[in-house]
């Protein structure tokens, strides 16, 4: 357990009669990139909410370098600030301007004065390449734009991990790609993550491992290329395989309407 | 005439502004408590929530004003006698500007994505700094143009005050008119004049600020 960052033990959750969490077990190690996919409804947004226990588990533990979440005694605050979190649909403050959305965390929950938190933030939209859309609000940026201040936010409170909810699902295809190569450039920084997505360009190049959910279950684990070579369950088989069919065919609508425009 | 309005202006108005001043500010803060309980609370602070707002919203001004001036001299023990029917004043509508403001901040509460709180959280933010950084700024800004109406519909009611004996603007014209009936027509210009001065350039002019709010920090994608 000592050198595992994040360590998910047997975690279960319902909502009412409905079990979404049906014993969830893994660890994530210094630096590692996990990639978690499957099926809509198949309880992987649970699962990350239920790992900084914004959605708290009904049964099993969760451990940030071995401090117990579910412990009476652990501050879910100062834990939940060293466990970074990126949204589908970004939840950018919206009165906020790009910078102080990502000031705002170092200054009131680390304590930074507001010019250190500043500094921390410009460092962080730089990483992202959205410095010179610092003064911008929200609300005069695009999805893509969005998304990278949303991770700039995550990084400038320098957590141990970070959480990807499926970050590009709600991007218009154009703008899936800057997202993507901000997410490719931490992971080959060592940066450590949990990433629920289905791009599977993504998984195969930085994935160490892949986690297939299904009705609350893991139903296979692998590195990437025992997926895209000889997935075992047919579930995961059908799975990548109706991926591959979309993937595929957005690709070609993309051909198809870059030819038009051209 | 001109002594008319001079003495309206000056006699009047500062009691008028007194009572829409505190009867506002204490409508805003029962407002906001009963908004936050009705939003956040358990389910039993929300029903006291709703049965406030209901109650306070169904009986006339008039009675919750006779009510804490006649009726509830004693609470208020502590106020030199002279000045009672002012602070009944002040308290009945401020108990129920309260049940009114609690819809606007309510609504405008609501209004604030739920993702942003959620997000908050995930920086570690309490509750309670969620509440201050995040919610409430946005939350007030939202509420401004149901709040600058609140403040026309109590700016309005404070002449009832004139009832219990209060020196407003209604009761400086009562007390001329008495006097001298052949100027009722032109006071009452006046009175009208006055009240229309306080309470278009406010909602007008909030209404317009929340336009410019919207512009700046709108849910539409105005650089995509």
């Amino acid at each position: 357990m000592s050198d595992a960052v994040l360590r998910v033990e047997n975690i279960w959750k319902s909502f009412g009669e409905l079990e979404v969490l049906k014993g969830i077990s893994f660890d994530v190690a210094e630096s590692e990139v996990k990639v978690i996919f499957g099926p809509s409804g198949s309880g992987k947004s649970t699962l990350l909410r239920c790992i900084n226990y914004l959605d708290p588990p009904d049964k099993g533990d969760v451990y940030l370098r071995g401090v117990r979440l579910g412990d009476p005694d652990t501050d879910i605050n100062k834990v939940r600030a060293r466990i970074g979190m990126v949204f589908q649909h970004f939840n950018l403050f919206t009165h906020l301007k790009a910078i102080d959305n990502v000031a705002i965390g170092p200054q009131k929950v680390l304590g930074l004065s507001k010019e250190e938190a500043r500094e921390r933030a410009m460092d962080a939209l730089r990483h992202v390449k959205m410095e010179k859309w610092a003064e911008h609000y929200p609300a005069q940026l695009s999805g893509g734009q969005q998304q990278r201040v949303g991770i700039a936010r995550a990084l400038a409170m320098s957590p141990d991990v970070i959480l990807f909810d499926e970050p590009t699902s709600a991007l218009d295809p154009e703008l899936i790609g800057e997202v993507l190569q901000v997410m490719l450039d931490l992971a080959q920084e060592g940066t450590t993550m949990i990433v629920v997505t289905h791009e599977m360009g993504f998984a195969k190049s930085v994935a160490d491992e892949m986690i297939f959910i299904d009705k609350g279950v893991i139903v296979e684990r692998g590195t990437p290329h025992h997926f895209f070579t000889s997935p075992e369950s047919e579930r995961a088989q059908q799975f990548l395989h109706k991926l591959e069919e979309l993937y595929g065919q957005s690709e070609e609508k993309r051909n198809t309407l870059v030819d038009r425009d051209a | 005439m001109p002594t008319i309005l001079w003495i309206l202006l000056v006699r009047g108005v500062p009691d008028a502004l007194q009572i829409t001043f505190f009867g506002l500010a204490m409508g805003f803060g029962i407002g906001l408590i009963l908004a936050l309980m009705r939003v956040y609370g358990t389910e039993e602070m929300g029903w006291v929530a709703e049965a406030y707002e209901k109650v306070l919203r169904g009986i006339p001004v008039l009675v919750l004003i006779y009510i804490f001036t006649f009726g509830a001299s004693s609470i208020f023990w502590f106020v030199d006698p002279i000045q009672r029917p002012i602070v009944g004043a002040y308290v009945a509508l401020g108990i129920r500007s309260g049940a009114y403001q609690s819809q606007i901040f309510r609504g405008a509460i609501l209004s604030v994505s739920e993702g942003q709180v959620i997000a908050a959280r995930a920086l570690g933010m309490t509750g309670f700094q969620t509440q201050i950084y995040i919610v409430l700024p946005q939350a007030f800004r939202i509420a401004l143009p149901g709040w600058s109406n609140e403040y026309a519909v109590v700016i309005k009611d404070s002449s009832f005050a004139s009832d219990v004996g209060v020196f407003e603007i209604l009761k400086v014209v009562q007390n001329v008119t008495a006097n001298h009936p052949e100027l009722w027509l032109p006071s009452m210009g006046i009175v009208t004049l006055i009240y229309f001065v306080f309470t278009y350039p406010v909602t007008r002019y909030f209404g317009k600020k929340q336009k410019g709010a919207v512009g700046e920090f709108g849910r539409e994608v105005i650089w995509a």
